[in-house]
């Protein structure tokens, strides 16, 4: 029996966590992690996706009305300013694949501000729909030709609990990519170890994926 | 029977032996292949009891045959045991044609029921032998389930729509009506029973009513004609079909909305339009008509149904264009005790449906309702808004 | 322990606990409540799910003995109702779904592959205090007067008419079920990632398969449940219409979101039972489980149909009569890969070497129990005939069978199979059989009558029944208490057993497995003092391992 213990090479390693063997068995786990935990979250949204489907075959009219009320100026602008964002942290992976760290941070910057534009949209959009009297359970009001205002306030429950849970999702992504600007700056991340990068930027990726899913469900019912 | 200690429910009802068919045959088939794993197992475990510490036993992997086996076998016998069931749930679903039509509405706690005569009956239900019968039952309030062991059946009291159970009583006796969706505090106190009698028994009950049925002298189609009159309901829906579709020979047949889209004009679309006017309009009309949610009760939207199902004669215009077009001769549902009265008759109003104010069924008030429909129906004659 | 002779042809060496384990790697509450080790999460989850237990158990006995009598002469209805509420809400988050995968599968995993940890060892920290914050969520609910509407919380009673803590109740659950989806997520990752050198896939012990297979149904099923309670508890407070029909809502859309999870999570509640159940067969028989690749597969076929089969549940809620028929044909095919398994298990015991110790109790106890248990849901599958069952005392009794005397059955064999290897420590042999075998009888003298009472008609959830079912009943009660005292007396003599039980050594049962042969009992904090190196099949019985003897790679 010749083996020895491989146990004390990763202790030495201050890259790998002491549970795993070699930064590379790290970098899978963490990746196949992150993959588990997004596969999870379409299925969290799924279950919001489901119940909007059957409403809107419920009340069609109701949901062409409400949805008109939405600004596709805003939508469309967030849907750039997402897709933009999600270019720019592609970049960020391969600034850090490739060592390149002025690079890294900037992309992820640009990330973090083009993500709080989004988010900064989504205020002004929402701030609207209180003045209209269109937030489900405060103050709903629909006095229009088209639509019951019941079914109405359905399609703005799901309206703001889906685009609700998305900007939560993108708040937390704006949370942990300071720090992950900060710890760049260091000079953390290189072509040697860059998970962290990757796997937040699959996260940013899939919030982005829900949101180009949600921009036509919810502002693109009946337009032509 | 209501108080009579047993092992096994009643059979009183013409399917109930075939419910008790399936359940014996699948309790023998079950049993035979438990008792099969057991005596395998205990006679194993007796057999191959550890004779030494260092014992090693033969060591088997599997074997393929035997895993084909005691997987298709099993397969087959539950493919048997789903096709069966599914055949019967069929048939435990669909009416036959000549079954008359009671109404059930649930409420916590108590169950309403309604004959076809018009007689009403709380918490009890009054049935004759030999004659099929069809429940339309829906909830004023939260899920309820409407239960007759005896009968082998049961289904969901759901509000916002209907849904129905059907079964032909065989045995004279009373049997118990339980709710069978938790409904909150007195769920298990939401009991009742039906008695099942001798046909001309039910005829005689029928006329001279027991201690808590209610003779409203009004058959549900009686009842609907004269609130189709209290509500208004003939200013607009005449027979020229300008203001309002016109309902005579409407029942049963497929309609055209604004969108293009086709539905069945049957009980749950009539509710829908009286409680959601604007929600499915017919193809040609405009949003006009005012909602009834609030100024009429389940059991008197049960009433109005049955009064649409009953207007025959020359099918009024429901296509895109006024002129009417349908040139189908229109079959209502017969129902038992019919009143055939055209839109316009005025019924013989004799007294009004004594409601839910009965007694011996608990009305505690339950928490936040908002928008129930009101449980007073009858004298509404408000001004309608257009 | 009374049956570990050692071999003659060797000195008896004295056993004693080793100096280094994980136990005493740090005496702090500190290191306890911040510690990393999956072993010392796998204590703190037990330490709270036995108190949940308990307090999930305290209310069955409740509702048994306001049912001994047909009036509802001991209390209220209404607190009646917070009984069979709160007895289901703890049992199902906080006992069921998590106590296997994470006690004995925390413990157990990283051992069985030969890895030092799980992948996420924070993570999974944070997960047990999830599941702790969500556990007091409920807990505050229960002493602001409880909740009333059923574990199933169906709407609209839920979210409009109910009077009681909807919302703590809810958002309680809402928050533990993340616990669940994180536990999952860290086994997928550790299994797939973190196996030593030569565990390959087709070498795992069925244990690692059975969890496998449990954390993709965690990861899938429990982010809709999640999003449904959450929809719930906005309608509660904001007065939304989704699920209240005088608002436009659905109250069947409720029961089938509810549902898509409920219906795997019932194999969240039985598939690591299955997985600790072959472990004890092999172990029991000495032999490699019969047709193994043939159980793997059906733990992988149980969670992927169990996904497709929620609508059994709803027959009589309204649901189209062909929707209804495409649910009961999956769910007569997801009953065949259960019947493979227990016919597998029962081939394992043929011309095997078959041991009378505790774990052998409680499995074959297991078997009997589960057999009924997985029959009768055939029973109900049948939808002409769950017309008649539905809502009946006869749903009830299956389920019962099914977690109670299939699952935690299996969970308490489980703890008395490992308790050496967890502890260091062996329990008084014949008492464990005593438990198993009064849990065994108790169990069916509660729940069999509950079937007979089901089908002549007695509905669930019921505070008051008519008179003639009280016999029925009465014997249920009687069974209730007999179960009880077969559940008391494992925390007496396992707690006895900590001080003064007889010390275990590696491996008194002599049992296969790394966890088993390659380190010592308590194990020590990283697990192995070198990475074990796979060269042989699971459950290789051909070659018996010595009961003192830590082996530094497999055979």
């Amino acid at each position: 029996m010749s083996e020895q213990a491989h146990t004390s090479a990763a202790h030495h390693d201050p890259f790998v966590a002491h549970q795993f063997n070699d930064r590379a068995q790290q970098a899978e786990a963490i990746s196949l992690g992150m993959w588990a935990f997004l596969v999870q979250e379409i299925l969290f949204f799924g279950g919001l996706f489901t119940g909007y489907t059957v409403y809107r075959s419920y009340y069609p009219d109701s949901f062409i009305a409400g949805s008109h009320h939405l600004d596709i100026f805003w939508g469309g602008l967030n849907t750039v300013v997402l897709i933009g964002s999600s270019l720019t942290m592609a970049m960020a992976v391969w600034a850090a694949q490739n060592s390149k760290k002025s690079q890294l941070v900037l992309f992820l910057i640009l990330t973090l501000v083009l993500g709080s534009i989004f988010l900064g949209v989504k205020v002004i959009e929402y701030t609207d729909k209180f003045t209209h009297h269109l937030i489900p359970g405060w103050d709903f009001a629909w006095a229009e030709p088209h639509g019951h205002p019941k079914h109405v306030q359905i399609f703005y429950s799901f309206y703001f609990a889906m685009t609700g849970m998305h900007a939560l999702h993108m708040i937390i992504g704006a949370g942990i990519i300071i720090p992950l600007i900060i710890m760049a700056m260091r000079g953390k991340f290189h072509k040697d170890y860059y998970a962290p990068i990757e796997v937040f930027g699959l996260y940013w990726h899939f919030v982005d994926i829900v949101w180009i899913f949600l921009f036509p469900l919810l502002y693109l019912i009946g337009r032509h | 029977m209501i108080g009579k200690f047993a092992f096994w429910p009643d059979l009183a009802s013409s399917f109930a032996w075939k419910v008790d068919a399936i359940y014996i045959l699948i309790i023998l088939v079950t049993v035979l292949v438990s008792l099969g794993v057991y005596a395998a197992i205990v006679s194993f475990v007796i057999k191959y009891k550890r004779k030494s510490e260092d014992e090693i036993p033969e060591q088997i992997e599997g074997n393929l045959p035997l895993e084909i086996l005691w997987s298709v076998i099993p397969l087959g016998l539950v493919l048997a045991m789903f096709g069966w069931g599914a055949v019967l749930f069929f048939e435990l679903s669909t009416p036959p044609a000549e079954a008359i039509n009671f109404s059930v509405v649930g409420k916590q706690w108590m169950w309403k029921v309604q004959h076809p005569s018009g007689k009403r009956e709380i918490n009890e239900l009054h049935v004759p032998i030999g004659q099929p019968i069809r429940l339309t039952i829906t909830s004023e309030d939260v899920l309820h389930s409407f239960y007759i062991p005896a009968f082998r059946a049961k289904m969901d009291a759901v509000p916002g729509r209907y849904t129905t159970s059907w079964f032909e009583p065989s045995k004279a006796g009373e049997y118990h009506i339980f709710c069978a969706e938790y409904c909150g505090t007195k769920h298990s106190m939401m009991i009742g029973r039906v008695v099942v009698m001798e046909p001309a028994q039910y005829e005689q009950w029928l006329k001279t009513g027991g201690a808590t049925a209610v003779n409203t002298g009004e058959t549900p189609e009686m009842a609907g004609a004269r609130l189709f009159q209290e509500q208004r309901c003939m200013t607009c829906h005449q027979t020229n079909g300008i203001m309002a579709p016109v309902l005579q020979g409407l029942y049963g047949k497929e309609i055209e909305l604004q969108g293009g889209q086709k539905v069945l004009f049957d009980e749950a679309y009539i509710r829908e339009s009286i409680l959601n006017p604007t929600a499915k309009i017919t193809a040609g009309y405009q949003p006009v008509m005012p909602t009834f949610q609030g100024q009429v009760t389940e059991d008197a939207i049960m009433q109005l149904i049955a009064y649409i199902k009953s207007l025959a004669g020359a099918p009024g215009a429901h296509a895109a264009t006024s002129p009417p077009t349908e040139t189908k001769p229109v079959e209502p549902q017969a129902t038992e005790g019919q009143a055939a009265s055209p839109s316009t008759e005025t019924p013989a109003v004799v007294t009004p449906p004594a409601d839910d104010a009965q007694p011996n069924a608990g009305t505690d008030t339950p928490a936040a309702q908002p928008d129930e429909p009101q449980a007073d129906g009858t004298d509404s004659s408000k001004e309608e808004t257009m | 322990m009374s049956a570990v002779a050692v071999p003659k042809h060797e000195e008896a060496p004295v056993l004693e606990i080793p100096s280094r384990t994980y136990l005493n790697d740090g005496y702090s509450i500190k290191s306890w409540l911040l510690t990393l080790d999956h072993k010392r999460i796998a204590i703190l989850y037990a330490v709270a799910i036995a108190i949940f237990f308990l307090m999930g158990a305290s209310f069955a006995l409740m509702i048994r003995l306001e049912l001994l009598t047909p009036g509802g002469d001991l209390m209220e209805a209404e607190t009646y109702n917070k009984m069979f509420t709160m007895h289901g809400l703890i049992m199902i988050f906080f006992v069921l779904i998590p106590s296997i995968p994470a006690i004995l599968g925390n413990f157990l995993i990283p051992l069985m592959i030969g890895a030092r940890d799980v992948a996420f060892p924070r993570l999974n920290l944070m997960s047990w205090y999830i599941f702790m914050i969500g556990g007091t969520f409920v807990l505050t609910a229960a002493l602001f007067g409880g909740v009333d509407t059923g574990w199933t919380f169906y709407t609209p009673y839920s979210s409009v008419y109910a009077n009681s803590n909807v919302i703590l109740t809810a958002g309680g659950a809402f928050i533990t079920g993340f616990s669940s989806i994180l536990t999952g997520l860290n086994f997928i990752v550790t299994i797939h990632t973190m196996r030593a050198p030569g565990m390959t896939w087709f070498r795992l012990p069925l244990f690692i398969w059975a969890h496998y297979a449990t954390s993709l149904i965690q990861v899938l099923a429990t982010p809709v449940i999640a999003i449904t309670l959450l929809l719930l508890i906005l309608e509660r407070g904001l007065g939304l219409g989704i699920f209240n029909p005088n608002l436009g809502g659905d109250p069947i859309l409720f029961q089938h979101l509810f549902w898509f999870y409920s219906h795997p999570a019932v194999y969240i509640m039985i598939l690591p039972g299955m997985g600790v159940i072959s472990e004890m067969i092999a172990c029991v028989a000495r032999r490699r489980i019969f047709g193994y690749s043939f159980v793997a597969f059906s733990s992988l076929g149980i969670a992927i149909i169990g996904f497709f089969v929620w609508g059994h549940h709803m027959y009589v809620s309204g649901q189209s009569v062909y929707a209804g028929m495409v649910f009961s044909l999956i769910t007569m095919l997801v009953a065949i890969p259960s019947a493979i398994k227990t016919f597998n298990w029962t081939a394992t015991l043929y011309k095997g070497s078959i041991s009378y110790e505790s774990p052998m109790y409680f499995t074959v106890g297991f078997l009997g129990l589960f057999v009924i248990g997985g029959v009768t849901g055939l029973f109900l599958a049948t939808m002409g005939l769950d017309i008649h069952m539905h809502d009946t005392y006869f749903v009830v009794a299956h389920f019962h069978y099914i977690m109670v005397g299939g699952e935690i059955m299996a969970f308490m064999g489980g703890l008395h199979f490992w308790w050496p290897k967890i502890t260091g420590r062996c329990y008084p042999e014949f008492w464990g059989k005593i438990s198993a075998t009064l849990i065994f009888l108790g169990f069916n003298l509660t729940f069999f009558p509950q079937f007979i009472v089901g089908y002549i008609g007695m509905p669930r959830r019921y505070h008051t029944y008519p008179p003639e079912m009280q016999i029925f009943n009465v014997m249920s009660t009687g069974g209730a208490f007999v179960l009880g005292i077969g559940y008391l007396l494992p925390f007496i003599y396992f707690l006895w057993s900590l001080k003064y039980g007889k010390v275990a050594g590696p491996n008194p049962w002599r049992a296969k497995g790394l966890e088993w042969e390659n380190t010592t009992s308590p194990p020590p904090t990283e697990n192995f003092a070198s990475t074990p190196i796979v060269t042989e099949e699971a459950y290789e019985y051909t070659h018996l391992p010595e009961a003192h003897v830590v082996r530094a790679s497999t055979h």
